[in-house]
């Protein structure tokens, strides 16, 4: 689905991804673990075309997107919940899931999607003309992930949607992560979370500072001694 | 005259002088909004307005055709003017950006300077439907056209960015650049799109303001176009109805302190009105202080 080569990546003098290379398979969770600033939203923003990488290639399906301004990118199929949700604070909640189904034209499809992201996160309707800035951070994170699936993307990237979220509004949200994942969506998933992340995520990736160190099924880096000392806090 | 009616004029050279600060005003406010930039070469395209129309008007054009082709050219200008002046400095520092757009100004003000010389030109107003009479008031074609024309460019200005689909692009990059990319919206087409719109509203400001005034000059667009500066501050700028809002509050204020304090103190008022904002209300009085959960 998602393929990742020898990705450089560079802000003025600073080297902040240095050559990786990874895979998202279809229909899978994968997931990059890693610590702050170790490159993760840096991966996030190049592979949606936010930045314009130094050297390397990214594949969606096969198809080169390295130089694919980001605006083209959604309507191929890739969408992205940001870090720190980035919601529309002026906008009501209807209108930031309708801006999440920008580029597309099928007026019928977008309103089937609205309904299936409401019965998701019964939330959200009850306060769809609400602006989007008086949500609690739970809900703006589930606004920020129904405005991505109002795309109907194949892939949808997610980073860090764990922040500054209460463990249980965490489990609630990773249970929703896997569900989507279920109902046939692929994800790349980045997370400081290592655990959480690690328990959903059928493969795994760690980066450290710009490099990736480590990969392996989620369940065989859970148990990897070097992931349970420098992120699972054993 | 009596007082009241003389107050009544009064309030009406207000509305007419302030609607042209708000169509001004609203160029400046957009394009803030978006691309981050005070545009301070927006006051000149009024200038740019002006003479355009008066060259076509000349040639014999009919007065509708002019006009629109005016609109037309300024729209043109605002966008090559982004193209080419701006959008190479978008990740540049802001000082870098305000600096070029002063250069900007005194490029247009030069060059029509060059073009049709410094001397003022009389401007053939063609606005001559009958004159209203309310009582013992009279009130010319050209103020309430003024009028009528800047309201109703708002009132399709505002169903603009709040109905369509291009407009709630607008508002969405105004507020996060980085999410508008994320949802699929084209940023370079939505910046654009503003000039366009910007310097088009700013075109008719200037066709009407050339109507009231019917004399032009290369240097006509710089003190309406920073009053018009100081309307979007007043308002709120980066805020829509701010600027009109501002925009009319600022030409009563100019109006009424010409008929009643002084003339020579007017712009004084005004430029004060502009320290005071700055000091204790920076965000403008529609202005939002924008706060963000994390």
């Amino acid at each position: 689905m998602l393929k990742v080569e020898n990705l450089v990546v560079r802000y003025g003098m600073i080297e902040a991804i240095k050559n990786i290379s990874f895979t998202v398979n279809d229909g899978e969770i994968c997931t990059l673990i890693g610590a702050n600033g170790a490159g993760k939203t840096t991966t996030m923003h190049t592979i949606s075309g936010l930045i314009k990488p130094v050297s390397g290639k990214i594949l969606l399906d096969d198809v080169d997107i390295t130089k694919v301004p980001s605006h083209k990118i959604v309507s191929m199929g890739l969408a992205q919940v940001p870090e720190r949700r980035r919601v529309f604070a002026q906008e009501t909640i209807e209108e930031n899931l309708e801006l999440g189904a920008f580029t597309r034209r099928d007026k019928d499809g977008i309103q089937e999607d609205l309904r299936k992201v409401y019965d998701r996160f019964p939330r959200l309707e009850e306060r769809k003309k609400q602006l989007a800035g008086t949500l609690s951070g739970g809900e703006q994170q589930m606004l920020a992930m129904g405005r991505a699936l109002m795309a109907r993307p194949k892939i949808l990237l997610m980073d860090e949607p764990s922040m500054g979220l209460s463990p249980l509004l965490v489990k609630e949200i990773f249970r929703i992560i896997e569900e989507i994942n279920k109902q046939g969506t692929t994800v790349l998933l980045v997370e400081q979370n290592a655990k959480m992340a690690l328990a959903i995520a059928h493969r795994a990736y760690v980066l450290e500072t710009g490099m990736i160190t480590l990969e392996g099924t989620g369940e065989e880096l859970a148990k990897d001694p070097r992931v349970q000392s420098a992120y699972l806090g054993g | 005259m009596s007082g009241v009616v003389m107050f009544f004029m009064q309030i009406i050279n207000g509305l007419n002088i302030g609607s042209i600060y708000a169509l001004i005003a609203l160029g400046y406010t957009m394009v803030y909004g978006i691309a981050k930039l005070i545009n301070f070469a927006h006051g000149d395209i009024i200038m740019v307005g002006a003479y355009l129309s008066l060259v076509l008007l000349n040639t014999g054009m009919h007065w509708s055709i002019a006009t629109l082709l005016s609109i037309l050219g300024c729209a043109l200008l605002g966008f090559t003017m982004e193209k080419v002046a701006y959008k190479p400095l978008r990740k540049a520092s802001r000082i870098s950006l305000l600096i070029t757009a002063i250069g900007m100004s005194y490029l247009l003000q030069n060059s029509f300077q060059l073009i049709f010389s410094a001397n003022p030109k009389p401007y053939p107003a063609f606005i001559n439907l009958p004159s209203l009479k309310l009582g013992s008031i009279t009130i010319s074609s050209n103020y309430y056209t003024t009028f009528i024309v800047s309201v109703l460019l708002m009132i399709l200005l505002t169903l603009f960015v709040k109905k369509t689909k291009m407009g709630k692009a607008m508002r969405s990059v105004a507020e996060d650049e980085g999410a508008a990319r994320l949802m699929g919206i084209n940023v370079d087409h939505t910046i654009s799109l503003t000039f366009i719109i910007g310097t088009g509203l700013a075109a008719v400001a200037g066709i009407l303001y050339s109507n009231c005034y019917t004399i032009i000059s290369p240097t006509m667009g710089s003190l309406p176009g920073i009053k018009a500066f100081i309307a979007a501050v007043l308002g709120g700028i980066g805020s829509i109805p701010g600027a009109v809002l501002g925009g009319f509050i600022l030409g009563m204020i100019e109006t009424l302190v010409k008929a009643y304090i002084s003339s020579q103190l007017a712009d004084t008022i005004v430029f004060l009105i502009l320290i005071l904002m700055l000091v204790f209300k920076p965000a403008g009085i529609l202005g939002k202080n924008v706060r963000e959960k994390v």
